[in-house]
Order: C-alpha cells, then structure tokens, then sequence
C-alpha cells in the first residue's frame, strides 16, 4: 500500500488596494467609536478646551492684545492645539498602552490584522477628534465671542489640525511603548499640561513670565500653536514658518525614531 | 514555491499528513528565566491536543511562538511548514489568549465585523454567532457581558476567518462549571468540523474531557504524554485531598504528580504513585490534616448534584 506524505504550504496574502482601504475604514470606524463611547475620554479631551475656551476666550470678547490682535480669535487657534495636542497624547498614548498591558493587542497582532492598520486608524481618530473640537471652538468664537472667521481660515484650521495632530500621535506612541500602562494617564499630563502651559496655549506667549520664553522653541506644542496662528497673521515673528514646520516635523521624526527603536528591542526580548 | 493546500481525510490510515504545526527542540529563554526547554510538539490534521501543566509550565509560551508572537532562543517553530512570523500563516489560524480586557464600548456585533474584516475568507456572521452561543447579545457592549459571555466572544474571534488550527490558552479560566461545560461543547463542536485546536490547561478534567492527546509539561519540558487514556492509566485515576501549607509548587516537583490545584483552603493532588507522594508530604508537612484520598469524577458528582 502506497503511503503519501502530505505537506501543507502557504500562499502569500495579497489585498487588493480597495480591501485594505475597507479594513483601514472599519478599524478607524471602530476606534472612533470606541473612543467617543468612552466618556472620561471624550467628555474630557473635548470638555477641558471647551471650557478653558470660554473661561478665557469667550471672556475676553471685544479685547485686543496690544498690535491690534483680537484675543478671542488668538485664543482661538492656541486652544485649538490645545485641544488637538490632548485628543493625539490621551487617544494613542493612553489607549495604546492600555491595549497591550491588556494582551488586546496580543490577540489582534496574532490575527491577520494589516499591522499598521491599528496604529493608523488611533492617528485619523485624533484627527477626527481634533476637527470635533475646532469645529465646536469655532462655533463659540463666531456665535459667542465676536470673532470673524471666513470660511478660508477655518479650512486653514482643520488642515492644521490633520497634519499637526501626526507629530503628537508619534509622541502618544513612544509613550505607550515606554510607560507603564497604569502611569501613562499621569505622565501624560505631567508631559501635556505643563508643555501646554510654557508653549502660550494658555496663556498667549507674550504674557508668560520671561523665563520661559526661551524654552518655547524647544517644545512641538509651541510650533503647532505659532502655525495656528499664521492662520490669523497673528504668529511671533521671531521664528519663520518653515521654521515652525521644522521643528514640528523634526519633533516627529525624533518621535518615530525612538517609537521605533524602542519597539525592536521589546521584540527581540518577547 | 507557492502550492494549493492539500485536503486530509484522517480516516484513511494510509495518508500519512505533516504536522501541520511543530515546535522542534524548542528552549525559550526570557533572560536568567527558562521558559520552554527543549520541548517538542506536532499537531496533526483533526485532533485536539491538550497542554496541560501548571502556571509558569510554559503553556502559553509555546502558544505564542506558534503564534509567531514570539520566536524560540533555540530550535524552530513551523506552522503549515513556514514560519510562524509570516503574515499569510495567519489567515488560516485562530487564536484565543489570555486578555485581560477587550474593548468595552464596543458591541459584541463590532467586535466580530472588525474581526471578520482582516480574513479573506471569514464565516458569515450569523454562523459565528451561533457557533459562539452569542444569540440575541449583538448589540450589547463588551463591558455588559458576564464572564461567560466575554469568553464565548473571544472564541467567536478565534474562529471568525474559519481557521483551519484554533489555539486556545486557558480558554476556560474563571468560569463557573456550567459555563466552562459550555464552552467545552463547542470546542468539541471544532473538532467535528475538522479543525485542529491546540489548548492549554491547568485543569486534568478538562484536558480529560476534550483531548485526543495530552501532553503534559512542567517547568518547559515534556512530563508525560499520551492519549487520556494513557495518562490516567499512568496516574492509577487517584486525587489526595489534604489542608497542607506546602505550596503546589512544591508539589508539583514529586514524581509522578499530573495534576495540583488548591480551593478552598485545601490542596488536591492527583499523582500516579500517590502512597509515594503522600509521603513526601507527610514528611513535608506535620500540621497536614483533612487527608483523603479519591478517585477522580468528582467534578462530574457535583455538576450532577447543582443541576439536579
């Protein structure tokens, strides 16, 4: 009697473009709407620059700032960051290493999962969340506030928001790869909060105590803001606008680099 | 070289499959920690092959690597003949690990369509949900599903891209006995469909209850292996019940000890030579108290009287 080995082999998965486009969709769908579910997510990366909107923007209706700059519209852009920085470091840096202390992103990484897909859709979900919250803050300023807003500058604010919310999301990365997942929340906001405050988010750079004005270039939120600001003409012209590109970019490239790095040695040790 | 996959029929003796799976003088190191010593296993096509040992015996460690979630310090993992790493290996698997949490505002519907998205040939939803006992829970969240549920919906992911080898790690850890028979059902329900399951477990009665073959392992490497069978002929089918302060791991490391599990306070060992390891505990242990020893079909005694 003949006996016949059987061997197994594997052909190698191929995607059309469309379909990887469908499991790009439905990851950042899901991500989305786990996050919007989430109320201590959403209620507070949506709330807290919401409120500080109207604490001291809205307050500061009919104001101008020295050279004729409309505070509640300068106001506008530096809590705009604020808002876009809180979605892309709590969404991607809280979220991500939640997830994997959980074994979740075990499970998905031993499913067929495309492997950036995951990583791809917390980014698009931050810019989402960073359109929410300008959309809701432009509101405000039009409606409430006295501000002027033409249809260029907003679209200019909602670019802003999708390319600078990237350099940040890279940040939430390496911390969830770095952090313990229990301590992500708090080093987030001993990273965010502070950083938020020296970059004039809060209050406009011109006003902060002159020992950190120096320290201002050296931090990615202080760029995005300033960027937000040219939207108005209302940037510092102490630094150029390739220059704020610059440093955000380089923010991201130094982001991903350590992500990066970080993320071969945890594997060569697993 | 790129081959169509071969369909095995396992009642004809006469086709002799590959493994389809193999961990080959695996040792797996974690720094100073050994993990997996020079441990050796092949799945064959249709059969259930329980891993049985206690916390810290490797189990899930030999799942990863099969999984390609990890690779081996020494020797090779194979799965369908490739490398585990190899994305494509990953369509025709399912996996069902230890997570401590899933999503939870995601609905029990979401999840499986997410899933569902990444293979290239999955079941269709009604067909999962029903296989996964997950009928008329849809549109509930994860985080309102008890513990029975959110088990019973990992294992509808495991099986979402219908998988040709299912891995299951401890899928029925924290579950009361009902809904662990439950989910016995429809491991036992893989089986029927030809599929191939590789599960882990602490529990014998489990490992009793579904496996074709049980391989037994501790410390990483291979203790005992057999058919079930095989092995409670080996283990002469008796349990000591005793109070003892020696911990189970201790325990563990007499000879001839299969199975150790503490509840309640008390410590139930089943051993093949169990005079030899009642005393060893005796000398171990002045104050132990309570001794019995059982044989086992006592899990099934009390099933019968809680339902009765």
């Amino acid at each position: 009697m003949a006996t016949t080995t059987v061997t197994y082999s594997v052909s190698p998965l191929r995607r059309t473009f469309g379909e990887m486009v469908g499991i790009y969709a439905k990851e950042t769908k899901y991500e989305f709407l786990k996050l919007i579910r989430t109320k201590t997510f959403s209620l507070s990366v949506i709330g807290f620059p919401v409120m500080f909107y109207i604490f001291f923007g809205l307050a500061n209706r009919g104001n101008t700032m020295g050279n004729g700059q409309v505070a509640a519209k300068y106001l506008l852009a530096s809590y705009c960051s604020f808002g876009m920085i809180g979605a892309a470091l709590f969404g991607i840096g809280v979220g991500l290493a939640s997830e994997r202390a959980q074994g979740w992103l075990e499970l998905k990484r031993s499913s067929p999962m495309p492997s950036m897909a995951n990583l791809v859709a917390k980014c698009i979900t931050a810019q989402a969340f960073g359109v929410i919250i300008i959309s809701i803050l432009a509101a405000l300023a039009i409606g409430f506030g006295g501000v002027h807003l033409s249809l260029v500058e907003f679209a200019m604010l909602i670019g802003m928001a999708l390319a600078g919310t990237v350099p940040f999301a890279a940040m939430g990365l390496l911390i969830a790869l770095v952090v313990p997942a229990a301590a992500t929340s708090g080093v987030v906001n001993l990273i965010y909060l502070p950083m938020s405050f020296m970059s004039g988010l809060w209050i406009p750079i011109q006003f902060l105590p002159g020992i950190f004005k120096p320290v201002a270039p050296y931090l990615p939120a202080y760029h995005l803001a300033q960027l937000l600001e040219t939207v108005f003409g209302y940037q510092e012209r102490t630094i150029s606008t390739a220059g704020h590109w610059a440093g955000l970019g380089g923010f991201m490239l130094l982001m991903l680099g350590a992500s990066w790095a970080v993320f071969h040695r945890t594997e060569q040790d697993s | 070289m790129v081959m169509d996959m071969v369909e095995v029929s396992t009642q004809d003796t006469t086709v002799m499959a590959a493994p389809m799976a193999v961990l080959e003088n695996v040792t797996k190191k974690y720094g100073a920690i050994t993990a997996l010593d020079g441990l050796s296993l092949a799945l064959r096509p249709g059969e259930i092959v329980a891993l049985l040992g206690p916390n810290g015996a490797g189990k899930s460690t030999a799942v990863r690597l099969l999984l390609g979630l990890s690779t081996p310090t020494h020797g090779t993992a194979r799965i369908f003949g490739n490398d585990p790493r190899v994305a494509a290996t990953r369509t025709r698997i399912g996996a069902m690990l230890q997570v401590a949490a899933v999503p939870k505002t995601l609905k029990v519907g979401e999840h499986i369509d997410l899933f569902r998205s990444y293979y290239p040939k999955p079941l269709s939803v009604a067909e999962i949900v029903r296989i996964a006992q997950l009928e008329g829970l849809e549109n509930r969240l994860f985080q309102a599903l008890s513990g029975g549920q959110k088990q019973r919906l990992l294992f509808g992911l495991a099986i979402c891209g219908d998988p040709e080898i299912v891995f299951l790690d401890e899928p029925t850890v924290g579950l009361d006995i009902e809904a662990r028979r439950g989910l016995w059902e429809q491991i036992r329900s893989l089986a029927a469909r030809g599929k191939t399951v590789l599960m882990t477990t602490h529990y014998l009665e489990e490992a009793d209850a579904l496996a074709h073959r049980i391989v037994v392992i501790n410390k990483g490497r291979i203790v005992s292996e057999g058919t079930p069978r095989e092995i409670k002929n080996r283990t002469a089918a008796r349990k000591i019940r005793c109070i003892t302060t020696t911990p189970a791991s201790r325990i563990w490391e007499m000879a001839s000890v299969v199975d150790v599990q503490v509840a309640d306070g008390a410590t139930f060992v089943t051993a093949g030579n169990v005079e030899a390891v009642l005393r060893t505990m005796l000398a171990l242990d002045d104050e132990l108290s309570g001794l019995e020893v059982v044989a086992p079909g006592l899990e099934d005694a009390f099933l019968a009287l809680t339902q009765g």
